[in-house]
């Protein structure tokens, strides 16, 4: 080995240059996100008296009452068929729209342009782009109307405002952009030689999607779906809103629980629903070389 | 029922992307079936998009493609039964080695058992069979381009368009790949039609040469009309391995004609049936810079020479089975005599040398 002409940054020195790079990351993920987590885990062993009081120790009753409780696997279900829904028809949308914008428009500023497009709905609160749904979905709403006008239906729909395809269409409607972005990032980096490489081997635009499309934006996908998952899991507002109060998740049963002081069960609540989450997550990325296929 | 004739004819093609300029400009051509024909010309002279046109990825503003004595414009490349290998080879990234090659057979809906089978054929063929399963990234400059040749060529089609196929390998594997083309043409015995930017490599393969510029042909023929028998001075100087001079012409006397030079007797150029020249005319020569002889001043000319300029050397470059010797001969362009390496050493020159450069009369070549 040949001495290098500078002499290297002593071991210490280095160390801390480090520690200085990732300081602004752990000043924020350490109060914000380790230390609550630690306290709800905390929280989850504690015993209460009922009324909002903790007492410090370790006890697995909240888990055992949380596991016990018909309730809850009811909650899961529920939850399961909003996001199994929700994710089918962000991905179905949010591929058909990116797809479009990258392989269709051929003028990069429109692409762009109708990609921004896609955020207008972003412009306005979550409790606005939720009452919005009324006027629209509504007994009295716009579709009700139209369908009685056009003497399809005779009764006005109640089916279509606090129901659970009214909580279905306000989280397509909220969380489609979570796909569209990660889509359209893997979407644009397929070299559009390979599409026409497929052209002239003879493929139609059907095997295309299925053959080449599809597989390569498997990243995107998976990003997609893990933004999509875990919104619409830890989500309670959208469900209370949009049902109007009809049907619960489980995120809205811990609500509950804090809102009559429970809060060790509230607490094991939420780390068995991190814990599947953390398995769902994990599940994604099994199947998907994430890191592969960005560095690709 | 099935046309296996792969003969081309493009009649009066035109190609503009934006209504104003035409790329491709007027292009008539016939390539015969099974040859192997070189498009050349610096880039954005349209050899690509004609090579497009060719393929079905691109339809022509005006004129007719045949192919097999059939109209295909309009027509999908499939219909066409012609096969394209990209630049850079556009191999799919998610795809085996074995995949890739098969994919042209899966879409047409083969079976998995029979497509696979043609598959591993056409694999030993370009003999990557330890290669079957890995993917494009996994693989050598060269191996792809294999692969690339494989897939392309399994749907036997009746023309194989290839897009700058070596620019991506490094010299030697070129020259090597060059063979590869070479064999597997003659093996399918189909047309293959092949852009390039590199001189060596069209006049190595090509059966027919074609010259562009600017969206026009140039000058097509064998390899070897077009590198001995430049049409202009374009094609000359495109080709290489020629001297252009030019100058007016002096006088005109029965088989030759006298162009006025630096040379105190002028240059003395055969005459033949075309271009036709008169007095004063300026007009354009070339000779092969591998006919011209160096020879130190007052010393007898070799025979045959009637022309002989005083040059000094500017720079000499040892090339092996030859020297390249660089001259002022002329004042505004290059002129080079590639000297045989046993003739330039059995009395060396050094720069700055006062020589005289002639050649043979016979082998100056009048330009159009």
């Amino acid at each position: 080995m040949q001495p290098s002409p500078t002499p290297s940054p002593t071991p210490s020195r280095s160390n801390l240059a480090g520690w200085l790079y990732v300081s602004p990351l752990v000043l924020v993920l350490v109060p914000f996100f380790v230390a609550p987590i630690l306290v709800v885990l905390a929280a989850s062993f504690f015993a209460t008296d009922g009324f909002g009081g903790l007492t410090p120790g370790f006890t697995l009753a909240s888990y055992v009452e949380v596991l016990h409780s018909a309730l809850t696997l009811k909650l899961y279900l529920a939850t399961i068929k909003f996001t199994v829904l929700t994710w089918i028809f962000t991905l179905i949308i949010g591929f058909l729209v990116a797809y479009f914008l990258v392989f269709h428009v051929r003028n990069q500023l429109l692409a762009i342009g109708l990609f921004l497009l896609c955020t207008v709905p972003f412009w306005t609160s979550n409790i606005i782009r939720m009452i919005s749904w009324i006027p629209l979905l509504g007994k009295e709403g716009l579709i009700n109307q139209a369908l009685l006008a056009l003497g399809v239906i005779r009764q006005p729909l109640e089916v279509l405002l606090f129901s659970d395809l009214a909580v279905v269409i306000a989280y397509v409607h909220q969380l489609t952009i979570f796909m569209i972005v990660p889509i359209f990032n893997s979407m644009a980096r397929i070299d559009k030689k390979l599409i026409e490489a497929a052209i002239d081997a003879g493929a139609s635009r059907f095997d295309i999607m299925r053959l080449i499309v599809v597989p390569m934006s498997k990243s995107g996908i998976a990003l997609g779906t893990i933004f999509v998952v875990s919104i619409v899991m830890g989500d309670f507002f959208v469900v209370k809103v949009m049902s109007g109060g009809g049907s619960a998740s489980v995120v809205s049963a811990f609500y509950e629980d804090v809102g009559v002081l429970q809060y060790p069960t509230a607490a094991a609540s939420a780390v068995l629903l991190t814990l599947v989450l953390v398995a769902i997550v994990s599940l994604i990325l099994r199947t998907v070389d994430i890191r592969q296929e960005i560095t690709r | 029922m099935k046309n296996d004739r792969g003969d081309i004819e493009l009649a009066g093609v035109c190609k503009s992307f934006d209504g104003v300029t035409n790329v491709v400009d007027g292009v008539n051509l016939k390539i015969a079936d099974g040859a192997y024909c070189c498009f050349i010309g610096p880039s954005g002279c349209g050899k690509t998009t004609i090579l497009r046109m060719i393929a079905g990825h691109e339809d022509p503003t005006a004129g007719e493609i045949v192919i097999g004595g059939q109209n295909v414009v309009g027509l999908a490349p499939v219909q066409r039964r012609t096969a394209m290998m990209f630049q850079s080879y556009a191999l799919f990234p998610h795809l085996t080695v074995r995949e890739n090659i098969a994919f042209a057979l899966r879409v047409r809906g083969m079976s998995k058992a029979d497509r696979l089978r043609s598959a591993d054929a056409m694999i030993e063929k370009v003999r990557l069979t330890q290669f079957a399963d890995r993917l494009p990234a996994q693989l050598s400059g060269g191996q792809q381009q294999r692969v690339a040749l494989a897939r392309a060529a399994i749907t036997e089609p009746r023309v194989l368009l290839l897009d700058e196929p070596l620019s991506a390998l490094d010299e030697q594997l070129r020259v090597q790949m060059r063979q590869e083309l070479r064999r597997m043409q003659q093996e399918l015995g189909i047309t293959f039609i092949h852009v390039t930017h590199t001189q060596l490599e069209a006049i190595a393969l090509a059966d027919l040469v074609v010259v562009m510029e600017q969206g026009r042909i140039k000058q097509a023929g064998p390899a070897r009309d077009v590198y001995a028998h430049p049409h202009d001075r374009y094609v000359a100087e495109f080709m290489g391995g020629q001297n252009v001079l030019s100058g007016r012409v002096e006088k005109v006397n029965g088989a030759s004609f006298t162009l006025a030079q630096a040379a105190p007797s002028g240059i003395e150029v055969p005459l033949q049936a075309r271009p036709t020249v008169s007095i004063g005319d300026k007009v354009d020569i070339a000779v092969r810079r591998d006919d011209v002889a160096l020879v130190r001043p007052g010393k007898e000319l070799p025979l045959g020479c009637t022309t002989s300029l005083p040059s000094r050397v500017l720079a000499i470059e040892y090339q092996g089975y030859f020297v390249k010797v660089m001259l002022d001969t002329v004042p505004d362009d290059e002129f080079v005599a590639y000297v045989p390496e046993k003739t330039f050493f059995a009395d060396p020159f050094t720069v700055g040398d006062v020589v005289m450069a002639t050649w043979a009369t016979g082998s100056a070549l009048p330009l159009a």
